[in-house]
């Protein structure tokens, strides 16, 4: 793996966190975000599923491809991504019946999550098993934390509760749009240009600090 | 009869897949910018819809009361390798329509809209007829969505958007709306 001299570990783990977050950068796995963050618990549980799916399938991808011919890759990918997903199906609804109720048919829908496969095709398949699973677990955890940021903004406006714990008392009105379909494109759309205004913002400063030492050369 | 109405208006507009289900979304922000391709990439993602149905039905019925675990898989297969027989069967057959849809063919396979019919169908204990109309009836809800954001964000394109919007976000919020809107369809059957 020549490749994998120039990595540096930690920048590989932390790189899926923020700098290319699954969500709010790549704009990847929307099915699943929107569909199952109407409150922070479901968001963990799918988050913590889509953990074991990426890690689990990183691995076993990055140890096998040597054995796996390029013209089968994409279909052989899918059949060990459906396997761990079939496994984490299982496993929830023996631990916790309740959740995976309300999650549904969403958690066999992890298979047809693009960031998974991508993760595979563009990263796992060409590096070296221990940077394989950083990378994964690095995008499975960025991939959580924004599940659970639009989980818990649409459960806390939605709902007035986090965890099902109330947190504003008998005087608040639910805006129950939010925990609604409608509120997950719109919460969405609202944390994406958040994420828009920080980016051009950091542009500008870049741009401000080069002009001040051209002038000061 | 009834019974099949109903199934049909509720995946076109009740219970639309994308807009109230939040399932093919890629190629629902991904490729509805021009009206004309986002409405033939909603005829041919019908068509896979229709087969899948067709498929998931035979497997339900006939392979998989002995190996329930192995559903997923099997699914996955079988629309993975039914999107590749359609995209040579319609190579051979009409090249003019091959050209027209282009990329968009292969990409149906990652559509989960297609996935999330053949679980669905199965989860609601459908028998074919009712799987078939439900699948018309998904299908004629993607293409409508597909249509109604395609023509909406032509017109976004003309008009003087914040440059901060401009992209995803603005697209995102265009859909909460559309969305909204659909929400209204569910007084449809309160009264029956």
């Amino acid at each position: 793996m020549e490749t994998d001299k120039n990595l540096d570990a930690y920048q590989e783990f932390v790189k899926g966190l923020w700098r290319d977050n699954p969500v709010f950068v790549q704009v990847l796995g929307m099915c699943p975000m929107l569909a199952v963050t109407n409150s922070a618990i479901n968001a963990l549980v799918m988050g913590g599923a889509t953990l074991f799916v990426l890690i689990g399938s990183s691995f076993l991808v990055a140890s096998l491809k040597k054995w796996i011919p390029k013209q089968v890759r994409i279909s052989l990918y899918i059949i060990i991504i459906a396997t761990f997903v079939t496994v984490a199906d299982y496993s929830l609804l023996a631990l916790m019946p309740g959740v995976h109720k309300e999650l549904g048919a969403f958690i066999p829908l992890i298979v047809a999550n693009c960031m998974i496969l991508g993760r595979q095709e563009a990263f796992a398949s060409r590096h070296g098993v221990r940077f394989a699973v950083l990378d994964a677990a690095g995008m499975a955890l960025g991939f959580t934390l924004a599940l659970f940021a639009l989980g818990s903004v649409r459960e806390i406006l939605g709902n007035g509760s986090l965890f099902n714990i109330p947190l504003f008392g008998d005087t608040f009105e639910p805006w129950v749009i939010m925990i609604l379909p409608p509120g997950g494109f719109i919460t969405l759309g609202l944390i994406l240009l958040v994420f828009n205004w920080a980016a051009v913002r950091k542009q500008r400063f870049m741009q401000q600090v080069a002009e001040a030492e051209r002038e000061t050369l | 009869m009834n019974e099949l109405v109903w199934i049909f208006i509720s995946a076109l507009l009740v219970n639309n897949f994308v807009l109230a289900y939040f399932l093919g979304l890629c190629p629902f922000l991904g490729v509805s910018g021009r009206l004309d391709t986002s409405f033939r990439l909603g005829l041919a993602t019908t068509f896979v819809l229709v087969i899948t149905a067709l498929c998931a039905w035979f497997l339900n019925t006939y392979i998989l009361i002995h190996a329930p675990y192995l559903r997923l898989i099997s699914f996955i297969v079988v629309i993975a390798s039914t999107v590749q027989f359609i995209e040579m069967a319609i190579k051979k057959l009409s090249p003019a329509l091959f050209k027209a849809l282009g990329i968009f063919l292969p990409l149906i396979t990652t559509n989960c809209a297609i996935l999330g019919l053949a679980i669905f169908a199965t989860n609601r204990g459908y028998d074919l007829v009712e799987g078939l109309i439900f699948a018309l009836g998904a299908g004629a809800g993607f293409t409508l969505a597909m249509v109604l954001m395609a023509g909406l964000r032509e017109e976004t394109e003309l008009s003087d958007v914040p440059a901060l919007m401009q992209g995803t976000a603005l697209n995102l919020i265009i859909a909460g709306i559309l969305s909204m809107a659909f929400m209204g369809f569910a007084g449809l059957f309160s009264s029956t």
